[in-house]
């Protein structure tokens, strides 16, 4: 396999858990840990059930694609310490712009998972509502690849005209976060945010996943140069972290976006994680990857690493079993609720083409209104 | 690349060339007494409409320009010393642009009073205005009245705009407000997204035609599908501006009429305004709209002057309208075209046919309420374009026409159009694009049927 597969982590990469799950910091870590204060044991045990929610959901949707009963599935099993450390790093003002992969990070925000079974379901285009308070900002997927990169910059373009970043209320400063992987780092869209960011010195994160593949190629053929330090080129720091490691996912996250709030300008963190399923469930992975590799990220899994952390930390048996009872029910839930998703009644093809009216929709549905009328019945 | 002054001194040189300087002196007294618009009554004050006795393509906008244009019109001497240098100008744009926008700066020093459009009060309600001037006053109100518009593009700030429509308005309205943007233009219309998201209404300038299309996924793959897939819960107020067809003698890319693209795509709307007045109030309706809105501007109409009135617009954004009426036979045209079907009816007046001519304004959604009535009274349908004929504009029309208004019809549906060729360099472009000569050709063989 390629050498950036092989050697994941460089002497420079923040990393506060080791894979074996012992507390222990990196030197590179050190402006990081003050972050850590921020939490007690209770977020440390919201951590890991977040993780173990989404890895069972992730599981029951995926099975529910071999079942029949998604068109798609896209699998997000690796990425778990990566997304809920910087999903829970973000705060209530703060927006989110996702990719298609970040199951868990909008599960925090707020949404209602089941809206990412009807986008892979085949009943909507959308899932939530983003302008709802309860889905705590989080942006609709977005799957041309790095386009969202550009809407979650102007977006912090627009916070900034608005005045609220540097205010110094943490109440009111607010920043962006774009979610995007190694593949979309080729993309112009994401090089032209990162350009745009730059100029406009945008309060905005782009955070990272380098899951070492794009469907299947390597990121070695995205990229020579470490994609953490491409970013500066732009004039935009990057750091590179251990993306399996909640707690620096976490800590580094919180405090970029405390820095883009305060009206520092944009950063980039690059986490170093590793897709252990197929790209989507139309993918078969054995054909361009090893055992051996996926033997190595095994274990370095980010949900097993935390597990021992807190039994460090003197966390017992029953909080573990409860948590995996509380994703067996979340992933039961979704079963069912999946099989009650019915497609979108025809109308609703010919809503919200337009915010206005526009003629030739309406047109278009008062004649397959007609033509569907024409047959009787219930059609 | 190209601009204003460039041009003009294109269209300069032409002139010295084919010996129509004494025309030049027929400059533009267009009546500013007019107490209302009649639409009819403003095309034929067109001095573009005018002068035109006789028939020869290329003089027609030779002349067109220079009496438009009365700056040019005092400089035209001038530059028929520098005929060498305007050449090289022209073909490569680019390095004769810094020269080109100072000679600009002077010209409007030397322009008087008639530059300003909004400048003084009271400002009279009609005003003579060219094109571009039209849309900075239309941009400025918007700005004006509404802190959530801004204007996003390359040069748009101190430079105004290789067109110089956004001329001033950073100064008025700040950096903030009207954005030089780094030079990538998925980047300007993803940002824009973003910024609508947040509640801003951005007025988007592309360059040329031609450079849509680094943006064109932003807009067909994002801009279009978000109010769809957003079910309605986020509105996208985005205008993207884009200087629209040939007849300025540019190099590649400058001179396209790619609105079948984007006529195409489902959650965009495309309008196309052919007169000053139009593209004063369009623009305004524009960035009123909640939906994305595609915004070509003629560059052949950017420097003739027509009547503005400031005060009242009867024509809807999406309305289609009669602009000559006539009983022989209908041509449809947009934008720059509009004119050339006008010329065609004057001289086919001349030899004793009526044409009705109809702008049809907006392409996404096309109103065809004014365009089947006036086959219903003609029977014939000859729709001009500047774009490429093949899966156009054109071809739409021509079929939904088919569909609607066959009875009515004493003869095929007729397109007169650009050839399915890329579009030539500049000295051929005036084969490529249809005049009046070919929109007559057409209408001889609907005749004829």
């Amino acid at each position: 396999m390629v050498a950036t597969n092989e050697n994941p982590r460089p002497a420079n990469t923040v990393q506060l858990l080791t894979a074996e799950g012992r507390f222990q910091p990196s030197e590179t870590s050190a402006e990081y840990l003050p972050y850590l204060e921020r939490l007690d044991e209770n977020d440390y045990r919201r951590f890991y059930r977040d993780m173990v929610r989404v890895r069972a959901f992730d599981t029951e949707a995926a099975n529910l694609q071999r079942q029949g009963q998604l068109g798609l599935w896209v699998p997000s099993h690796g990425q778990e310490g990566a997304q809920v450390g910087s999903a829970r790093a973000a705060k209530p003002q703060d927006h989110l712009f996702p990719s298609y992969r970040e199951h868990v990070v909008g599960m925090i925000r707020g949404i209602d998972p089941i809206g990412i079974i009807g986008l892979l379901r085949g009943t909507t285009h959308g899932g939530w509502d983003p302008t709802d308070p309860a889905v705590g900002n989080f942006h609709l997927y977005t799957l041309v690849i790095g386009s969202h990169t550009l809407h979650a910059t102007g977006y912090a373009m627009g916070m900034k005209f608005d005045g609220v970043v540097g205010t110094g209320d943490p109440e009111v400063d607010a920043a962006t976060i774009a979610y995007f992987g190694d593949g979309a780092t080729s993309q112009g869209d994401v090089n032209e945010a990162y350009v745009f960011a730059a100029s406009y010195q945008t309060p905005q994160v782009f955070f990272l996943q380098n899951n070492h593949w794009a469907i299947s190629v390597p990121v070695s053929t995205q990229s020579r140069t470490p994609l953490y330090l491409r970013s500066s080129g732009f004039g935009i720091p990057g750091v590179q972290i251990d993306g399996n490691d909640v707690l620096a996912a976490y800590a580094v996250t919180a405090k970029h976006l405390d820095d883009a709030r305060s009206g520092e300008g944009p950063s980039m963190i690059e986490a170093l994680t590793y897709r252990m399923g197929a790209h989507t469930s139309s993918d078969d992975p054995s054909k361009y990857r090893s055992d051996d590799e996926l033997a190595y990220w095994a274990e370095r899994d980010p949900i097993l690493r935390f597990r021992v952390f807190l039994e460090q930390q003197g966390v017992g048996q029953a909080f573990f079993d409860s948590a995996d009872e509380e994703a067996a029910d979340l992933a039961a839930d979704i079963r069912r609720r999946t099989l009650e998703l019915t497609s979108p009644s025809v109308a609703s093809m010919f809503e919200h083409v337009y915010s206005e009216p526009h003629p030739l929709t309406e047109e278009q549905r008062r004649w397959f209104e007609d033509y569907e009328a024409s047959f009787g019945g219930d059609a | 690349m190209s601009d204003v002054r460039s041009e003009a001194e294109y269209v300069e040189a032409e002139l010295v060339e084919t010996g129509q300087e004494d025309d030049a002196s027929a400059t533009d007294s267009t009546s500013l007494d007019t107490q209302a618009i009649d639409v009819v009554e403003i095309i034929e004050s067109d001095p573009g409409s005018r002068v035109l006795e006789e028939h020869v393509a290329e003089q027609e906008w030779t002349r067109e320009f220079v009496i438009d244009d009365e700056a040019a019109a005092a400089e035209g001497e001038d530059t028929a010393h520098h005929d060498t240098a305007h050449h090289d100008a022209q073909a490569s744009a680019e390095v004769g642009e810094e020269a080109a926008a100072a000679e600009h700066d002077t010209s409007a020093e030397g322009d008087g009073s008639a530059a300003e459009p909004v400048a003084a009060a009271p400002e009279p309600r009609i005003q003579s205005l060219p094109m571009v001037k039209a849309l900075n006053a239309g941009l400025r109100r918007a700005l004006a009245e509404d802190d959530r518009v801004l204007i996003m593009g390359e040069d748009v700030g101190p430079l105004g705009g290789v067109f110089r429509v956004t001329e001033g308005l950073q100064k008025e309205f700040g950096p903030q407000r009207v954005l030089d943007t780094p030079l990538a233009e998925a980047g300007i219309i993803g940002s824009a997204i973003g910024l609508a998201m947040r509640g801003y209404r951005p007025v988007v300038e592309i360059q040329f035609n031609g450079f849509v299309f680094p943006g064109f996924d932003q807009i067909t793959t994002q801009l279009a599908k978000m109010t769809n897939r957003h079910s309605g819960r986020m509105r996208f107020p985005v205008v993207i501006r884009i200087p629209h067809g040939g007849h300025i003698g540019a190099v590649e890319h400058h001179q396209e009429a790619p609105e079948a693209y984007f006529a195409h795509t489902a959650g965009l709307r495309v309008v196309a305004p052919s007169t000053p007045h139009d593209a004063y109030w369009m623009i305004q309706e524009a960035i009123e709209s909640d939906d994305p809105v595609v915004f070509f501007e003629p560059m052949s109409r950017y420097w003739p002057k027509g009547e503005v009135d400031l005060v009242e617009n009867p024509t809807p954004l999406h309305a289609s309208r009669v602009v000559r009426t006539g009983t022989d036979a209908t041509v449809v045209a947009w934008a720059g075209m509009v004119s050339v079907a006008l010329r065609a009816a004057e001289i086919a007046a001349e030899e004793g046919r009526s044409i009705e001519v109809v702008d049809l304004r907006s392409l996404s959604p096309v109103d065809y309420g004014p365009v089947i009535a006036s086959v219903q009274k003609t029977g014939r349908l000859i729709i001009a374009q500047e774009a490429p004929g093949n899966v156009s504009v054109a071809s739409e029309v021509a079929a939904t026409v088919a569909e609607k208004a066959f009875y009515s019809l004493e003869s095929p549906v007729l397109r007169v159009s650009g050839f399915d060729v890329p579009f030539p360099p500049a000295k051929l472009e005036e084969l490529y694009l249809p005049d009046a000569d070919r929109i007559l050709e057409a209408v001889d063989r609907a005749l004829a049927y």
